[in-house]
């Protein structure tokens, strides 16, 4: 019955749970809000479902919406998804149900407002997944800046103001200029801004390196490559844990979805031309921010750190242009959003008891919560790359295509097994294992049954994407050929 | 047409005009009845005459063009429209402002009279098809917001802000009127379609006329607020008192739009060449002085003057572009910017009280707390003034920049661009306030119904615009086209 309007749910059904939030929002009672969220949440994630069930495993899109907005610019509300957006809504649906459940007895001070922003972020980010139009995309891409400004800006650590801000302005930088680039192609099209058209559009050299470097700018801050990264340790560490993880999960994403949505497709021989420079780009992440993982003192932005080169991974895997490579890459992309996630949230439980992030101030967890410890390894050794998780799977792939470039390329981006886990090993290490460090840690009590829900829920989807990625990759792996075929043909002449 | 027969068919155009300024004058005498007590009925009547002249303005909308009076005044589908939306936003100035106004003794029947010959200069301006009939509409407009700012007598600061005021805007409708009779020496005529014509045909005195130009430009400059002719509007803005501000602030924007409209487009629009290096040279110092020293500003109606410099030069390059296009993403830009100006001031009046003007960015700390609603309205209309969607900024902010890019200025919107980034960063800043800060002192809010209705409905309207911007974006489209 609501077969051609799944996406048009996916994305307002969030929303408007987030608005009933405000509505209903009490400062003295927060309970109504807590399970209107919980149940905006779920009923999120359970109109998601016939993305995963009715998808057919092909490149076109599908799931299309198609109506007009802004006639005066042949604007339309265009939506629609390919092997690339549909796993990504899904992921971003599951984790607004698992922010919502990791909040409860955290969160107590404007708790109504709190819900609403990630239920309307939620939805925003769905929108941005699923837009098949230029601006419509842009819309959601910039509106969701505000949620995400206000959850760092108001629920989060000491110098949150400060993360909030340099978040906010430096994605507002990137995006702007990829506005100019959409504008500029809406002008070349002779007037229609359907992402589509610009990807058949055929630019000559000089406005496709501009174009490339425009939405570069943009999309690089957003995943973040290597050197305008810096605003993610501050607005991660800043963040509430929710915030972590959708920040890490999620946004991210959008950069790497960024890439292969725009980048790539619309500027085929510009993307050729400037591999070498993405490439480097990425290996700088994967080493050098790696390097600087190790010798974090806080967790959180140790696990930031540590978002940066795995994402440098992804960046690595799109640029070198065969399957292995994207594939990797997007896998990776989702992969990372399980283990990050559940990273944030291992730090979030310790953090809500000790009121701690730094390394120092623990030791000996695993006297104390054996459970908790239990799952924190294992989602650190998922995070080092361990086969029979899904970190092993992205990481290997994307290893497996660079081979097939160069050798050093190989021989920098593999480091990252041993850095990774150097750094991921090292800490949990220090966090969880050895002789209880003091009175704090020896008071600790082991995660309840809301704690055991979310980490048990993720650590089964880790494993069943490191044990069988073929249910991902069968859903991503016409969409990226087609991808490939489509980048591989010149749009100069 | 230029035969002087005086008939009712020849008035009929400008029946909203002859209407409201018929309201003024028996205003001006029922107010004379009135005791101090009873001026609450001078307010009321004032808001009626408003809003009736609108209803009538917009029974107008969508009449055939019609020039009248000797080819002075003209009805298009342009001045249709920004005659009802200049009425309803001093409607919405005065109700804005009514508590304000009432607690500091200047809730007047003159506040009120100069109030409405100011917006009957302003319909005038709109409507104006003659170099004549613009200059008187302007003048009756700027005499009026000089007694306006000064009214408050023993302010000194907006004695200061009223006399700084007048002397530049004196000199600016000096330099405007200089540059009018050069182009007048240069073509032989003050009525606009003549000028056009002569123009086109090469009949006129192309190094005349570019000198004239300079002048005319100068002279617009300054009454729209753009850099380097702004030193005026943080002065005025600051001095004023705020209700005051927001009446020299928001509907005289729109009458300036037009007033740009009718001379450079309708009148000078064959030395678009010309004029557009002047105006590029203009919105580019706008944009950067705006946003760059907006960022200093502690004091919010200083900032918020900063920021109209800087929209002004967003305007400006909507204008610049020289084409239909171009001319109605300014006319959408200069309407979504009074929708945002009425809510801003509104927001700062509706924080003020007896004895208290919250006019210090620290008075907006910790909104959230006292009011959750209405620090959302903010918020809107702060990231609306950044242009951000979904908010009706953001499509004015791209509807410029399209038409912009489109003449073939890339490097321009690379420019804008990035100085609405350094922008942003002010608007951030109240934002921040109002949400992650602690409230200093008492927070109270204007207790009125009306007010606090009419500030609600502007800051949703640049929402709901910023959702559906189509409609009043081919409004603008189908005005500009009908009118150029």
């Amino acid at each position: 019955m609501f077969q051609g309007y799944v996406l048009s749910l996916t994305i307002w059904v969030p929303i408007a749970f987030g608005i009933a939030v405000l509505v209903i929002g009490r400062d003295q009672s927060p309970l109504p809000a807590r399970w209107t969220a919980l149940a905006g949440s779920v009923l999120g994630l359970v109109v998601c479902i016939p993305l995963w069930t009715g998808f057919q495993p092909a490149a076109e899109m599908q799931f299309v919406e198609m109506g007009s907005w802004i006639p005066r610019f042949n604007v339309n509300y265009h939506l629609g998804v390919d092997g690339i957006a549909m796993p990504l809504i899904l992921l971003n649906s599951l984790m607004t149900v698992l922010v919502v459940v990791a909040h409860w007895e955290v969160i107590t001070d404007k708790v109504s407002q709190y819900l609403a922003a990630f239920l309307i972020m939620s939805g925003l980010i769905n929108g941005v997944f699923a837009s098949l139009d230029a601006i419509l995309f842009y819309v959601f891409f910039e509106a969701m800046l505000i949620p995400m400004f206000l959850i760092i800006g108001v629920w989060g650590g000491p110098n949150r103001v400060y993360a909030a801000v340099k978040f906010f302005l430096y994605t507002l930088l990137g995006s702007l200029l990829m506005l100019a680039a959409f504008i500029y192609l809406y002008n070349q099209t002779n007037g229609s801004f359907e992402i589509l058209d610009f990807h058949r559009l055929p630019i000559g050299e000089t406005a496709q390196k501009l174009i490339f470097l425009a939405m570069f700018m943009s999309f690089a801050v957003k995943v973040p490559m290597w050197p305008v990264h810096t605003w993610l340790p501050d607005a991660h560490v800043e963040a509430p844990t929710g915030g972590s993880v959708i920040l890490a999960a999620i946004t991210l994403k959008i950069g790497g979805y960024g890439f292969l949505r725009f980048n790539l497709p619309i500027t085929p021989d510009a993307s050729h031309f400037f591999d070498t420079f993405m490439i480097t780009l990425s290996l700088i992440a994967v080493v050098y921010i790696g390097l600087v993982a190790l010798v974090q003192q806080d967790m959180k932005k140790l696990i930031a750190y540590s978002s940066i080169s795995h994402m440098g991974f992804v960046t690595l895997g799109f640029f070198i242009f065969n399957s292995d490579g994207m594939l990797g890459g997007l896998i990776q992309m989702v992969s990372h959003g399980f283990i990050s996630a559940a990273m944030f949230l291992c730090v979030g439980v310790l953090y809500d008891r000790m009121h701690s992030r730094m390394i120092a101030d623990y030791g000996g967890v695993a006297n104390r919560m054996p459970v908790f410890a239990a799952f924190f390894v294992f989602f650190a050794m998922a995070n080092s790359g361990l086969p029979g998780t899904s970190g092993f799977v992205g990481e290997f792939m994307v290893i497996m295509g660079t081979i097939k470039v160069s050798f050093w390329y190989t021989f920098l981006a593999a480091t990252t097994l041993v850095f990774g886990a150097a750094y991921t090993l090292w800490m949990v290490k220090r966090v969880v294992f050895g002789e209880v460090a003091n009175a704090h840690v020896a008071a600790l009590m082991d995660v309840g049954r809301r704690e055991l829900f979310f980490l048990a829920l993720l650590a089964v989807l880790v494993l069943w994407m490191g044990v069988y990625p073929k249910a991902f990759s069968d859903v991503m792996n016409p969409t990226i050929q087609e991808l490939l075929r489509h980048v591989s043909q010149s749009k100069l002449g | 047409m230029n035969t002087a027969t005086f008939s009712l068919a020849t008035m009929a155009p400008a029946i909203p005009e002859i209407v409201l300024s018929l309201l003024v004058f028996t205003l001006l005498i029922v107010d004379l009845t009135l005791r101090d007590e009873d001026r609450h009925v001078t307010y009321w009547l004032t808001i009626l005459s408003l809003v009736g002249t609108a209803v009538l303005a917009a029974a107008t909308v969508g009449r055939p063009t019609v020039v009248t009076f000797s080819g002075m005044f003209v009805s298009d589908l342009m001045s249709q429209v920004l005659k009802v939306a200049t009425l309803l936003t001093v409607a919405a100035t005065l109700v804005l402002g009514r508590s304000y106004l009432a607690v500091r003794g200047l809730l007047t029947g003159e506040f009120m009279c100069l109030a409405l010959f100011g917006t009957l200069g302003m319909m005038v301006m709109i409507s104006a098809h003659h170099f004549l009939t613009l200059y008187l509409g302007l003048e009756l407009m700027a005499l009026s917001q000089y007694a306006m700012v000064a009214l408050q007598r023993d302010s000194a600061r907006a004695t200061e802000a009223a006399m700084k005021y007048f002397v530049l805007g004196a000199l600016s409708s000096g330099l405007l009127l200089y540059g009018m009779s050069m182009i007048y020496g240069a073509t032989g005529s003050l009525e606009l379609t003549r000028v056009a014509f002569s123009i086109e045909h090469g009949q006129a005195q192309h190094l005349l006329g570019v000198f004239g130009l300079v002048f005319v430009v100068a002279g617009v400059a300054f009454k729209l607020g753009a850099a380097p002719f702004h030193m005026w509007i943080p002065d005025v803005y600051h001095g004023a008192a705020t209700p005051a501000t927001l009446f020299v602030g928001a509907a005289p924007k729109i009458a300036a739009f037009a007033f740009v409209m009718r001379l450079l487009g309708n009148g000078l629009q064959g030395m678009t060449v010309d004029w557009q290096q002047m105006l590029v040279v203009l919105a580019l110092a706008s944009m950067a002085v705006g946003n760059i020293v907006a960022i200093a500003q502690a004091n919010i109606k200083r900032m918020l003057a900063y920021s109209t410099i800087s929209h002004m030069g967003f305007l400006v390059l909507g204008i610049l572009a020289g084409n239909d296009n171009g001319y109605s993403s300014a006319m959408f830009y200069v309407l979504a910017y009074v929708l945002m100006t009425l809510g801003s001031f509104g927001m700062i009046m509706l924080l003020s009280r007896a004895g208290f003007e919250a006019e210090n960015l620290d008075d907006f700390k910790g909104l959230n707390r006292k009011s959750k609603w209405y620090a959302f309205m903010m918020l809107v209309l702060m990231f609306s003034l950044t242009g951000l969607p979904p908010t009706v900024g953001f499509f004015a902010k791209l509807a410029v920049l399209q038409a912009v890019l489109e003449a073939g200025y890339t490097w321009l919107v690379v420019v804008a661009v990035l100085l609405s980034v350094i922008g942003a960063f002010y608007y951030l800043r109240i934002v921040k306030l109002m949400y992650m800060d602690e409230p200093v002192g008492e927070i109270t809010l204007d207790p009125r119904a009306d007010t606090r209705w009419v500030l609600s409905i502007t800051a949703l309207a640049t929402l709901v615009l910023g959702i559906l911007p189509g409609p009043l974006m081919d409004l603008c489209m189908r005005a500009i086209t009908a009118s150029m």
